[in-house]
């Protein structure tokens, strides 16, 4: 099962490759991983995610919450959340399929942020799923290049994961 | 406020922490921090010949005493030969501190001489490490690296330390922290009272139970609560090869080892249980066998200060997170609350078909009156010659199973053996840390002439410092396990287990400075044992020659469950 895990953590040096440490030595996988600093500039957050049954997941959050550096987390997938990813991508946009990749931008809500005669780079946001829906409308064959940021999440309502 | 070098910071806040002995080794990079040392005498410095074997030292020191162990290397090989010590440390959760010198700051990452990034060498081997960025920094990552070392589940903590945070001409004030405060490190330290009442119900229901006792008992200071606990249910004991102490061994509700080569009746009464009091131990796989097949009709009750070793491997049924020492603690109050007690009848049939376990193999082996001696005679006559009242460090392989089978200990901390990475090499060096910390004490090491070879050259060390520990080479002219898994699994194929050339050991310790003593007969054993530990000041070589061919008896069979053993090379389960 995907889940999402949320992480705040000292914003030291070394303290992100102990978390990823973590992952290869023990077997586990990040299937996608984002980290910034937050408003209180001594913390990180890092959301990643992960695929794994209950008992894999409980012993992930156990060693993550044995890392000095990890300060709290959150398995975000446990409750009501809100999951986005950002993805720029640039496809070939030439004749008729101008119009037609317009089109879909425009379904899937996203914004063409540049324009060449022969192609669109365009800004997308949401779950990871409409990201990947977004791609399988456009069709492969048009996709000239993907960048994603990797899953970002917060709680639904008045949880916070803070200190 | 005193204004010091990071070097002399360094030195003030070992010294601080009550430092006696640092084991290491100099180099370019912690030339100023010994140049410190040398100007004050409150912290030993003690010189290895190789800074794997300062690590073990200091591991050996540090499971002696429960005090930290602390070591000092340079950068780059010498960092990196650390690396051994620091993963041996970890997967037995031993307190240490490792102060690693580093190129200096400007150069770190320009592949300068001797420069190895060794917090990332280190990463999955130690509890924590810290890079110091900035001098004014030592004296609050010296208290936050033993402070970690120390507290929760015990662990290595290396500090690398680049060359100019240590220059002498750069002075801070110093002041050594007395408390430290960490938002994102708070190790538990109380079990959850209704588990630990939920688990006094259970252990009051048992018919069959079994109290399980590992590392964690010896660690975690334990043993008294522990054997008052037993002794006051009238359970029978296992002991893990890291927990050989924390229950006397010669008590008779001791089961014996459990495991890969535990004892029969230690494995059947596992295996036969209702009700397994896992205590400070992490069931692992040299214990339980195959997990699917572990303990079929068992409720398991887990005592562990680490959370994550709770349900790592085989589902705990009531989890207590918490100190080992704490937890016994309230558990022994829990039961008087309760008042009552368990099922006298049902314990009294318990014990009957354990005394029947007891019979069955009862550890014997087979001697010959003609032919060589056996390995376990050796260990026998060790705890003979010693009245089972010595400290006894191990290497990997035969000898330490043996060591672990024949000897009985009936203190904490009197074994001293890497139980979970099994480093060859480790029983020498850890011996000198035991004899630095009790000098007067009876140190052995049980060793065999393969893992003897593996840090041979700490011979040197024990003359400077005049530590007269006893060698007990089991000397096979084989590596042993590896033989025995060969003679089991190979079709007897010994590829690349026998050692040709073996060196004269008796010249060899005598080159060194010490006595060396070669025992190839039976009948001469005793006597030179004694003649040995009577050399009170001296440490002795005794070069032992048993029969090539014994295997470790019991040895559970792979991926069955814990009933399934072999008990001899032609008996099994």
């Amino acid at each position: 099962m995907r889940r999402i895990i949320s992480i705040l953590m000292e914003n030291e040096p070394g303290a992100l490759s102990r978390v990823i440490g973590l992952f290869s030595q023990r077997g586990y996988n990040i299937d996608s991983l984002s980290v910034a600093p937050t408003e209180d500039t001594t913390l990180s957050r890092l959301t990643l995610t992960t695929y794994g049954d209950d008992l894999k997941i409980e012993q992930i959050t156990k060693h993550l919450n044995k890392l000095i550096e990890v300060v709290k987390l959150v398995d975000l997938t446990e409750g009501a959340h809100i999951e986005r990813e950002l993805m720029l991508i640039k496809v070939k946009a030439t004749g008729a399929q101008r119009a037609e990749v317009k089109r879909s931008v425009d379904i899937f809500r996203g914004q063409i942020v540049d324009v060449t005669s022969t192609v669109y780079t365009i800004q997308l946001t949401g779950a990871s799923d409409k990201l990947d829906a977004f791609i399988g409308a456009i069709g492969e064959a048009q996709v000239l290049e993907v960048v994603r940021s990797g899953v970002s999440g917060i709680s639904r309502g008045e949880k916070v994961l803070s200190l | 406020m005193e204004m010091l070098s990071g070097a002399e910071m360094v030195v003030r806040a070992l010294q601080d922490e009550g430092v006696e002995y640092i084991f290491g080794y100099p180099g370019g990079s912690v030339l100023h921090i010994y140049d410190a040392l040398f100007q004050q005498d409150k912290v030993n410095h003690i010189l290895v010949r190789h800074e794997q074997a300062a690590t073990h030292a200091a591991d050996g020191y540090a499971r002696a005493t429960g005090k930290p162990g602390v070591v000092m290397v340079t950068s780059g090989p010498g960092a990196t030969n650390a690396i051994t010590g620091l993963a041996t440390a970890f997967m037995d959760s031993i307190p240490m501190v490792v102060l690693s010198g580093q190129v200096r700051s400007d150069w770190i990452g320009d592949d300068a001489f001797q420069e190895t990034d060794m917090i990332g060498v280190s990463r999955p081997v130690v509890k924590h490490s810290f890079m110091v960025r900035d001098a004014k920094d030592i004296p609050e990552i010296m208290k936050k690296a033993f402070y970690i070392a120390t507290t929760g589940r015990p662990g290595p903590v290396l500090v690398d330390i680049p060359k100019d945070q240590t220059a002498p001409n750069v002075k801070n004030p110093y002041e050594y922290p007395k408390k430290v405060k960490m938002r994102s490190y708070a190790p538990v330290s109380r079990g959850h009272s209704g588990q630990i009442r939920k688990a006094v119900e259970e252990l009051m229901k048992a018919k069959r139970p079994v109290i399980y006792a590992g590392g964690g008992v010896v660690q975690g200071e334990g043993s008294e609560l522990l054997t008052k606990l037993a002794h006051r249910l009238n359970f029978p004991v296992t002991n893990t090869l890291m927990g050989l102490g924390g229950f006397p061994g010669t008590d008779p509700q001791n089961v014996g080892m459990l495991g890969m080569h535990g004892t029969y009746e230690a494995n059947m009464t596992m295996h036969n249980s209702d009700v397994i009091l896992a205590v400070g131990a992490r069931l692992d796989d040299r214990v339980t066998n195959n997990v699917k097949k572990f303990c079929p009709g068992a409720k398991i009750i887990h005592i562990d200060i680490d959370p994550a070793t709770i349900s790592k491997n085989v589902m705990a049924h009531i989890p207590i997170v918490g100190p080992v020492d704490q937890v016994l603690e309230e558990m022994l109050a829990a039961l008087d609350e309760h008042g009552g007690e368990p099922d006298q009848k049902a314990l009294e049939r318990w014990w009957e078909e354990i005394a029947g376990w007891r019979k069955v193999h009862g550890m014997r082996y087979e001697t010959n009156e003609d032919g060589p001696m056996k390995p376990q005679q050796v260990v026998q006559a060790l705890y003979k010659a010693t009245n089972g009242d010595a400290y006894v460090t191990s290497d990997v392989g035969q000898h330490q199973m043996f060591a672990a089978q024949y000897y009985q200990y009936d203190k904490p901390r009197r074994w001293i053996n890497s139980g979970g990475l099994g480093t060859m090499g480790f029983g020498l060096p850890a011996a000198m840390g035991v004899q630095f910390a009790f000098p007067d004490a009876t140190v052995a090491c049980v060793t065999g002439e393969g893992s003897i070879q593996m840090n041979i050259q700490e011979l040197s060390t024990c003359l400077q410092y005049g530590l007269p520990v006893k060698i007990i080479n089991i000397n096979n002219q084989a590596l042993g396990m590896v033989r025995q898994w060969q003679d089991m699994q190979y079709g007897g194929r010994h590829s690349q287990s026998y050692m040709e050339s073996l060196p004269d050991f008796v010249a060899l310790a005598e080159a060194y400075g010490h006595v060396g003593m070669k025992v190839t007969k039976f009948e001469d054993l005793e006597g030179a044992m004694n003649e040995a530990f009577a050399l009170k000041d001296r440490l002795v070589f005794m070069d032992i020659y048993v029969d090539p061919t014994e295997h470790v008896y019991p040895m559970q069979i792979a991926d069955g469950s814990m009933r399934d053993m072999w008990l001899s090379k032609t008996e099994r389960t």
